[in-house]
């Protein structure tokens, strides 16, 4: 019990379900348990569907639990999870802010002077290579630009906890990497907890210090926990060429793929 | 095709139609005018009578009475819609109850609600102000209540994750999209204050363009109303594009700004 008290966040046999139109309930995710500690990258795979982004909801605060707990920095999360910043899959930005507003308004919001916090929202464009684009409105950003002004945003709070949905999910297959690259540039320099969602098994690798697979759903699991054990700092590029990287890779791929077709055949099946 | 040749294109529909116009109701075929002039008039009548009307200073007063009472009807009616619609929106309870009154009003054909205001407010400007009020508000209560209820749950999620609390959700986030649903039916409320001020003039007033048409058709001056039809025309196009180019503005950040539907 010892090694949980620096646990950033702690899922506790968490089960998620859902009310469904005709009064059954779904049971999206079945006692979850993971932690994540302070200052580690952890990342979650799994099929299509499974509740890996529920499970996120739930660190969040934006979902509670049916049953089960959840801990963040050892206090039972009620309500928000104010710790926590929250990268959404999709477009979240302000359409009505131009990428400086967006950036700035949640400093704005927390009580800091306009002229102050919008200064400082320039420097984190700068940070993430934005930095002729602070007035630009959304629609004029590609979908890579707002992903960046949307990590801007979130960093800009300097929250303790970074809860990552498929951020780069719809992004091309290059820009997702220099996307990785940056996202590792960003959280070397103070190295927050991170859980990462995504079903892209060699981005999450490439990228984490632990790989968590999750089953199909209904009713997922968490069935599996590896250590990556490649060294710091990563090249996204060149990790892919590692032999530790393909040894692991084949290790876990041998575990998610039967999830995955379980996945696939209930995505097309009609069950 | 080029600006000039679309140009040219577009003043030739308006030189053959009006060539037409004047030919069928000044010369004999057949040996019958076709388009009598006492029913149809002809476009130098008509024009002449517009240019009358402008040399003599006449029409200023019934444009500055229809386009005050046009604005009046538009600020009213947007600021009672959004203020209304966004009340509903944020409280679903308040809006259960209200429904069925809002649908039957909205039902009801404005026009007949006229004798009543003239009746209320007398014959001045007020009447047809209210008028206008009750076309405007309903476009935009509609799309301001639609455009607060449909906010992007990301976007609320990403507000709520930000720190925000439900005043600044309001200030940030629905205040904003309840603004943008009234800009994007700025083409169709100004349109309609417009048609409420001139259907009430034209139903019972002592000035504005509806009461120039309405006093042109008593005398059977069908020259009369032709001009004061054209001049409204002029009027409504001016002010579109005024709405136009105030879009652009206030929706610089949308993807396309909503094109004018003529």
């Amino acid at each position: 019990m010892d090694e949980l008290s620096a646990q950033a966040v702690a899922l506790d046999d968490a089960t998620v379900a859902f009310r469904l139109s005709d009064a059954r309930t779904y049971t999206a995710v079945e006692k979850a348990s993971l932690s994540v500690a302070h200052g580690e990258f952890v990342a979650i795979v799994g099929p299509t569907g499974c509740g890996k982004s529920t499970l996120l909801n739930v660190a969040a605060g934006l979902l509670r639990p049916a049953s089960g707990s959840v801990k963040i920095f050892n206090r039972p999360l009620a309500g928000l999870n104010r710790d926590a910043g929250y990268l959404f899959q999709a477009d979240a930005l302000f359409p009505w802010k131009t990428a400086l507003d967006n950036v700035a308004i949640g400093l704005e919001i927390a009580g800091t002077r306009r002229a102050e916090a919008h200064s400082r929202a320039q420097d984190f464009l700068v940070s993430v290579g934005l930095g002729a684009f602070a007035g630009r409105y959304p629609h004029m950003l590609s979908g890579g630009q707002r992903k960046r002004v949307g990590l801007a945003q979130v960093l800009i709070r300097h929250p303790k906890i970074l809860l990552m949905d498929e951020p780069f999910g719809p992004l091309d297959a290059q820009t997702r990497q220099i996307m990785g690259n940056l996202l590792l540039d960003l959280w070397s320099a103070d190295r927050k907890a991170v859980l990462f969602v995504t079903h892209d098994l060699e981005e999450a690798i490439a990228l984490a210090d632990r790989v968590v697979i999750m089953s199909a759903g209904p009713g997922a699991r968490i069935i599996g926990d590896w250590r990556v054990p490649l060294a710091r700092p990563r090249d996204i590029f060149e990790v892919r060429l590692d032999k530790e990287f393909h040894a692991l890779h084949r290790e876990i791929w041998s575990v998610l793929k039967a999830e995955v077709m379980k996945g696939y055949a209930q995505s097309t099946g009609g069950a | 095709m080029s600006r000039i040749g679309l140009l040219s294109l577009q003043l030739l529909v308006a030189v053959v139609a009006l060539a037409l116009w004047q030919f069928f109701s000044t010369v004999p075929v057949f040996g019958k005018v076709w388009l009598p002039p006492f029913f149809f008039s002809t476009p130098i009548d008509v024009f002449s009578q517009v240019i009358k009307w402008f040399s003599t200073g006449v029409i200023w007063k019934h444009l500055a009475i229809t386009l005050w009472e046009s604005i009046l009807a538009f600020v009213l009616g947007s600021a009672a819609g959004v203020a209304v619609g966004f009340w509903f929106a944020r409280q679903p309870r308040v809006a259960a109850v209200f429904d069925p009154y809002v649908k039957m009003i909205n039902a009801l054909p404005r026009v007949v609600l006229a004798p009543i205001f003239t009746l209320w407010l007398g014959l001045g400007i007020w009447s047809k102000v209210a008028l206008g009020v009750t076309l405007v508000f309903f476009i935009v209560f509609f799309n301001v209540y639609q455009g607060v209820k449909e906010v992007s749950q990301t976007v609320l999620d990403n507000g709520r994750m930000l720190g925000m609390n439900e005043r600044q959700l309001t200030r940030h986030v629905y205040w904003p999209s309840a603004l943008s649903w009234m800009f994007s039916s700025l083409h169709t409320s100004v349109g309609f204050a417009v048609v409420g001020a001139v259907v009430g003039e034209y139903l019972g007033s002592a000035a504005g363009l509806g009461y120039l048409i309405q006093q042109a058709e008593g005398v059977f001056d069908v020259a009369g109303v032709f001009a004061g039809m054209f001049v409204l025309s002029l009027f409504v196009v001016l002010i579109d594009m005024v709405v136009t180019l105030v879009e652009r503005r206030l929706l610089v950040w949308r993807p396309q700004a909503v094109e004018t539907q003529a």
